[in-house]
């Protein structure tokens, strides 16, 4: 009996393990290997601390772009990811030096706090709805996202919200305005309470409705049973921002590091990679750059 | 300290919200424990009071898998769970029941290991001592059991505590859904994620509220009966 249970266990394990190498693994544009190689002066104070949002970071954007600017440069960027509040609530709390984020009024907020230099928008992408491929609620040939959202609701589609007061919860709920449904009594809102993978995956489980940026869509396209069910409505727009952590509110910044990321990346050569990331795997790319 | 005002809010009078969250905990922890005692203390009680062939091999698997990392207990619950998965069509994941499974496959091997070890040090000279002044199994049984009470209770209270404590897992295989399947481990999480520390830690300090009453109330039934 207990060899049986044994045999069980190790079944179950072998079975576990199995499932996740089966997986295909996360794809990302590789960082172009061409750059100049030189041995750069490492800087008086290497490590910048970048807060970001999982959005981003899952987008595997960051991981394409740092490599090329820590070999230019020598700086090191330790990236923490998390939802925008927390993101954000690190700066304040003196972890991070430079922040990039996608919430307009959590931004300003941060600004007028006194805690960021100033707010540079450099990209943005649009958020989709993606939902069954069936799309059992009828959201494809709406005008907007408010207008599919009133279908999911009329339909009480399931959704599934990020319910994290990330940046992409926050657009959410101004799309919804004052229609947003309440999680305590509209059973077909699922309030999930994680990041935007965890969601997608939810989602694509419970054959749900979920509003997501397209570059983590994307990215996860492959194991998720979803479809892009509207994409490019006028609100969906997602803009994207570096801040530098305000020196004068904040003690032990590295502040010159900061500069040099931001520099770096509203310079020309990040640029060039930004408007490339994902052109080869997706055939259009992720992130369009804010002209200047 | 600010964390410690904010508790006291939540408390009184008690937020909505919050009472459904404990309910879930409770919930949670309460029927993990009860099963993996069911499990667990006969298996224990088996393998501490046997000799047998590869018994020393099983108790080097159970003292492995009191060591399952929380995640790969989550991940293996899920993949067993998910939607094409084996146990698919059951449609139980992100429900309060599946965190309960996912925490029995943790809890458990503690629950076995702890009792065994227990029974081997504690109970093989009792049962000797009942033999030699000619007890029956039942009289040596209870015997034992009186004796060894409180480290019975402690294996008890342990695998509550683990189950009570543990994110991994539950936020894998539950999904942290609001009014549904959020504990106090993953609100804590949520909160921490949202940026609000003070908050989460405000959760934190309720959480070990809750952990030190089940604990104080279980040694004073204890007690209570030892003594009746």
């Amino acid at each position: 009996m207990k060899k049986t249970l044994a045999i069980l266990l190790a079944a179950a394990l072998i079975f576990a393990l199995g499932a996740c190498a089966s997986q295909p693994a996360t794809p990302t544009t590789e960082a172009p290997t061409d750059a100049p190689v030189e041995t750069v002066p490492t800087p008086e104070n290497p490590v910048i601390r970048l807060s970001t949002t999982t959005s981003v970071n899952d987008s595997g954007l960051l991981p394409y772009l740092i490599p090329t600017f820590e070999a230019k440069t020598g700086y090191k960027v330790e990236v923490q990811s998390a939802g925008t509040g927390a993101a954000i609530q690190k700066a304040i709390d003196g972890n991070a030096d430079v922040i990039l984020v996608h919430a307009k009024a959590s931004e300003e907020e941060f600004i007028e706090g006194g805690y960021g230099v100033e707010r540079l928008p450099f990209m943005y992408n649009y958020f989709v709805i993606v939902g069954p491929k069936d799309d059992p609620a009828g959201v494809k040939d709406s005008a907007n996202a408010a207008e599919a959202f009133g279908k999911i609701r009329d339909a009480e589609a399931k959704f599934v919200s990020r319910g994290d007061e990330s940046g992409t919860h926050k657009a959410e709920l101004k799309i919804w305005g004052d229609n947003a449904p309440d999680a305590a009594t509209d059973e077909w809102y699922i309030s999930a309470g994680q990041g935007m993978g965890a969601c997608l995956t939810m989602a694509s489980e419970q054959q749900a409705y979920c509003l997501t940026d397209k570059a983590t869509f994307l990215s996860m396209k492959d194991e998720l049973d979803l479809d892009i069910a509207l994409a490019e409505g006028e609100d969906m727009k997602n803009t994207y921002s570096l801040i530098a952590v305000n020196p004068e509110a904040i003690d032990g910044l590295n502040v010159e590091g900061a500069q040099a990321f931001i520099d770096w990346m509203l310079g020309d050569e990040a640029s060039e990679l930004i408007a490339k990331y994902g052109v080869e795997e997706y055939g259009s790319a992720l992130f369009t750059l804010i002209e200047k | 300290m600010e964390s410690f005002r904010q508790a006291f809010e939540l408390l009184f009078p008690p937020d909505r919200e919050l009472l459904q969250i404990i309910g879930v905990t409770m919930r949670m922890s309460f029927v993990s424990t009860l099963v993996s005692c069911l499990i667990g203390l006969p298996l224990g009680a088996l393998i501490g009071s046997k000799n047998f062939r590869g018994k020393s091999f099983l108790k080097k698997l159970i003292h492995t898998l009191m060591g399952l990392p929380p995640v790969v207990a989550g991940l293996i619950v899920y993949s067993l769970f998910t939607h094409y998965g084996p146990f698919g069509r059951l449609d139980m994941l992100f429900t309060v029941e599946i965190m309960s499974v996912a925490q029995v496959l943790l809890i458990t091997p503690v629950v076995t290991g702890l009792s065994s070890s227990f029974i081997e040090t504690s109970s093989k000279p009792v049962i000797e001592t009942a033999r030699g002044l000619g007890f029956s199994g039942f009289r040596t049984a209870r015997l034992c059991i009186n004796e060894g009470r409180a480290s019975l209770l402690s294996v008890v209270l342990n695998a509550f505590g683990r189950s009570i404590a543990e994110v991994g897992a539950v936020s894998i295989v539950g999904g942290n859904i609001q009014w549904k399947t959020r504990v106090m481990t993953t609100a804590i999480m949520l909160e921490t994620n949202k940026g609000k520390f003070s908050f989460a830690l405000a959760l934190g300090i309720i959480l070990l509220m809750i952990a030190f009453a089940v604990n104080a109330l279980a040694s004073f039934i204890v007690r209570e009966n030892a003594d009746g």
